[in-house]
């Protein structure tokens, strides 16, 4: 009966193929995208199903690498001060053509111009253009601070000036937020009174074009004919909305999906034991760490901190919170990110030593309060547990931990607060690839009272990762943050506790699927066999 | 009969205004709000916070946002979503057919089985069969959904392939949504074999939503069952010498339906409860699954709009089964 089901599913989906004598992929997604606008939203989940299959960038990420390379600028310069980026653009570039809209132009400098000035200049009608709008990555990646002018020098050559130098903007650049629209579009519905429709269908030059969404239920997409990059193997894009993880890949073992992210740790062995399944699995761009509020005593002195980090067994953590699918974190950013310090050693798990430590330190009987966060995310999928674990570790060496948890939306906030009391559970995803988008968001002195949950501003690390900001040269630039992170372990504002593993399970028929280190999921050069 | 429903109609009033002030507190005494959920672990400037506040309208003291949101209203302005931008009655729109459509399957399941059960079990009181189908029923009314639903999803889906895992439709098919109810747009939009594919997919999360009204409408069929089967008019139309099939089928029933009918019009809130973890299991786009994710993201607009929209529905559908046995039984008229 099983395989019955199997060939039956099999034949529905190639009955889709034969039907339109196309190929059709579909994948089973976690969530529903909040809009098809990307630069308005935070989330991986609308950015799946917005910037990636319908928009390009000036500059794209290498599928799956963290490498950026041309996209839609065919080239750039920067000048000598690092102020200047002239991005030449990649002529003959087409937008889709769909129900909704025909373009009579090829991509130009005002699309470039249209895209960026109206999430950064208030005045622009654009700016408000849907009810609520915010342009929050534009505003966290500093952006407004940022850029002091974007100037078209012509019709196909765009110059962003800055008000600094600022070493990761080619690696901002092809973020989500940096997505081009048209602008001959956005002109249409400005003309017709329906602006709301740039966030509600899309119209870009990416390798898929938007062509229907079903609130909750189903987006579809079909290939971009006049792909600048060549037309994708794949006809038809269907994003098959599945909230629930078992549900998710009991479709995905149905056949009624070729892709399924996010599974269940504890179903992943059943995955892999399906030989109708591959299960792709990657280190994640991300690290889950506990913070000191190195502000406050005990913990502003160094050595305490470093007592606890010895304290903590990682691997004991790793086996019961992660089910074995992570990695030791020894420092705050992941190994596929480069400048990655591989010779700095981990604290050792020594409760021995550890205790010597506090002693040496004054702090025989310490108490302290650890915070758990209430929700489960990519680098810590049960914080709880996480905090338990660590709870009994430092009971081991004399200091008593009572475990508090807040709502989430509070518990981002409260964890903010510069007197705040006690250590703090949490992590983080990067966002371009760039030390910089860890090291000066998570622990530069500008994030304390913010994303900085150490509150740890110390001047020798921020120097470093200033220097390092404003040099454009990478060569320049890795020196820079791999003594960041001697200085980052000798001080240990966090206890760096995991870098997770991400899995991917598709069906055995899906070809060059590549799993992206930002945990993003792409299907431009994916291919399925007949 | 007339004024029966417009005193029914006025005394609405006061309950949505009530609805209205719990709807608006209850989000807001969550705590957490949509501002902070969204900056997630990169935080927020206290400025740039303050600034968000402000521009949501979350900076006014909490009794000024509750009238501007009661003047909105008034004037039929819902608000819009913080999350998609998309005005809140646009949503809701897109999204109740589904789960109507879910719900009165369910229902038609329920009723079509349950009030069978009950009065079978009535007419055999006691005996093994009495035993068996109100154990079921108790079960079935205990039953957690989500476990039973994932249950029915290994088993039919997974292990047997008798019916699809999620969704409401084969993605074979792709026509416009007329209605948004999918067994009527399949219908009009003329393809072969879309009805049946839709109908394919209603089978397993109808039988989940309909497991526990089906156990509360079995087990009040029964009791009113029994209670009028010891009624004189039982006894005299068994003396006439009646069939026994004729006295129950038309003399009992209809009479035991009276408490039947208001546990069916009580079971529409249990329903759209219900539809809450159903639509999550099955992936199935409808208000339930909105809610839950609208309150975990702190939507306000939408939490608040959606329950006060539920309401309503809840509402009219109870005053509809109210007139409904003011017709059956002429007393509660008077």
């Amino acid at each position: 009966m099983r395989i019955t089901t199997r060939l039956l599913a099999a034949a529905a989906i190639s009955c889709l193929a034969a039907g339109a004598s196309a190929k059709t992929l579909v994948y089973c997604s976690e969530g529903s995208p909040e809009g098809f606008d990307p630069a308005l939203f935070t989330a991986g989940t609308t950015f799946d199903a917005s910037s990636r299959p319908v928009y390009n960038r000036l500059v794209e990420f290498e599928s799956g690498t963290t490498n950026t390379v041309p996209g839609l600028a065919e080239s750039w310069t920067v000048s000598d001060d690092g102020l200047e980026y002239t991005f030449k653009l990649r002529p003959g570039v087409k937008f889709h053509t769909t129900d909704y809209f025909t373009p009579t132009r090829d991509f130009n400098a005002d699309d470039v111009i249209f895209s960026f000035t109206r999430q950064g200049d208030p005045a622009n009608p654009w700016n408000s253009y849907t009810e609520n709008a915010s342009w929050e990555y534009y505003q966290s990646m500093d952006m407004p601070a940022l850029i002091k002018e974007i100037r078209k020098d012509d019709d196909m050559t765009v110059t962003f000036v800055l008000n600094r130098p600022e070493a990761p903007f080619i690696a901002n650049m092809a973020m989500d937020f940096a997505s081009i629209l048209s602008k001959e579009y956005a002109d249409s519905l400005e003309a017709s009174g329906t602006q709301a429709n740039l966030n509600q269908a899309p119209v870009g030059t990416g390798p898929f074009q938007f062509v229907a969404y079903q609130k909750d239920a189903v987006i579809r997409y079909k290939a971009h004919p006049d792909y600048w990059k060549g037309k994708e193997a794949i006809d038809d894009l269907i994003f098959a909305i599945t909230v629930d993880s078992s549900v998710r890949m009991q479709k995905l073992k149905a056949g009624e999906c070729h892709a399924a992210p996010y599974p269940n740790p504890a179903d992943i062995a059943g995955l892999q034991a399906d030989p109708n399944l591959t299960v792709m699995e990657q280190e994640g761009l991300n690290v889950g760490y506990l913070a000191y509020n190195t502000q406050q005593a005990p913990f502003d002195d160094p050595k305490v901190r470093k007592a606890l980090n010895m304290a903590i067994n990682k691997q004991a953590i790793i086996d019961a919170v992660f089910e074995g699918q992570a990695a030791i974190a020894k420092n705050p950013i992941p190994p596929t990110i480069w400048s990655y310090n591989d010779a700095v050693e981990d604290d050792p798990y020594d409760p021995e030593a550890a205790k010597a430590l506090l002693a040496e330190a004054g702090q025989e009987g310490l108490k302290m309060k650890i915070w758990a966060m209430p929700v489960a995310r990519p680098y810590n999928p049960n914080a709880r547990r996480m905090a338990e674990l660590i709870q009994a570790d430092f009971a081991a060496v004399g200091v008593e931990v009572e475990i508090v948890s807040y709502e989430w939306g509070e518990y981002l906030k409260l964890s903010s607060d510069l007197d705040r009391d006690g250590a703090v559970l949490l992590g983080w995803t990067g966002d371009n690839g760039d030390p910089d988008n860890f090291l000066a968001v998570l622990l530069g002195c500008a994030a304390v009272g913010n994303s900085n949950r150490a509150q740890w501003c110390y001047q020798p690390f921020e120097d470093l990762i200033q220097e390092a900001k404003v040099t454009s040269s990478q060569v320049e630039r890795a020196p820079l943050y791999e003594q960041a992170q001697v200085i980052f372990k000798e001080q240990a504002p966090w206890a760096t506790i995991a870098h997770s593993v991400q899995f991917m399970p598709l069906s055995s028929k899906v070809q060059n699927y590549k799993m992206q280190p930002f945990g993003s999921h792409r299907f431009d050069g994916v291919d399925i066999a007949e | 009969m007339i004024l029966f429903i417009l005193r029914r109609i006025a005394l609405l009033i006061p309950t949505i205004l009530g609805i209205t002030i719990v709807a608006f507190g209850f989000v807001r005494v969550l705590p957490g709000d949509p501002v902070l959920l969204m900056a997630g672990e990169r935080g927020l400037s206290e400025e740039r916070y303050a600034e968000m506040l402000k521009q949501f309208g979350y900076d006014q003291p909490i009794w000024r946002q509750y009238l501007d949101y009661l003047g909105d209203l008034l004037r039929g302005d819902f608000g819009n979503s913080i999350v998609t931008k998309k005005p809140v009655l646009t949503e809701f729109f897109a999204l109740f057919p589904a789960t109507v459509e879910l719900a009165f399957c369910a229902i038609v399941i329920a009723i079509l089985v349950g009030i069978p059960a009950g009065v079978f079990a009535a007419s055999r009181r006691g005996k093994l069969v009495d035993q068996v189908l109100m154990g079921t029923a108790l079960v079935g009314y205990s039953m957690p959904i989500f476990w039973w639903g994932l249950l029915l999803i290994i088993v039919f889906s997974g292990n047997l392939g008798w019916t699809p895992v999620s969704g409401r439709i084969s993605l074979l098919y792709y026509f416009p949504a007329h209605t948004g109810f999918m067994l009527i747009d399949s219908l009009l939009s003329g393809e072969k074999g879309a009805f049946l594919s839709a109908l394919h997919h209603l089978i397993l999360p109808s039988i989940v939503l309909a497991t526990v009204p089906l156990a509360v409408i079995a087990r009040q069929t029964r009791s009113a069952m029994l209670e009028v089967l010891g009624e004189d008019y039982v006894r005299t139309a068994r003396a006439k010498g009646m069939s026994p099939g004729r006295v129950i089928g038309v003399h009992a029933l209809r009479n035991a339906m009276i408490p039947v009918i208001t546990v069916i019009g009580l079971s529409v809130g249990t329903l759209l409860a219900g539809a809450i973890l159903t639509e999550t299991i099955f992936s199935w786009p409808g208000i339930g699954k909105w809610m839950v994710d609208s309150i975990s993201r702190r939507d306000y607009p939408v939490v608040q709009g959606g329950l006060l929209l539920i309401a309503v529905v809840v509402m009219v559908v109870n005053l509809i089964v109210d007139t409904t046995y003011g017709l059956i039984n002429p007393r509660i008229r008077h």
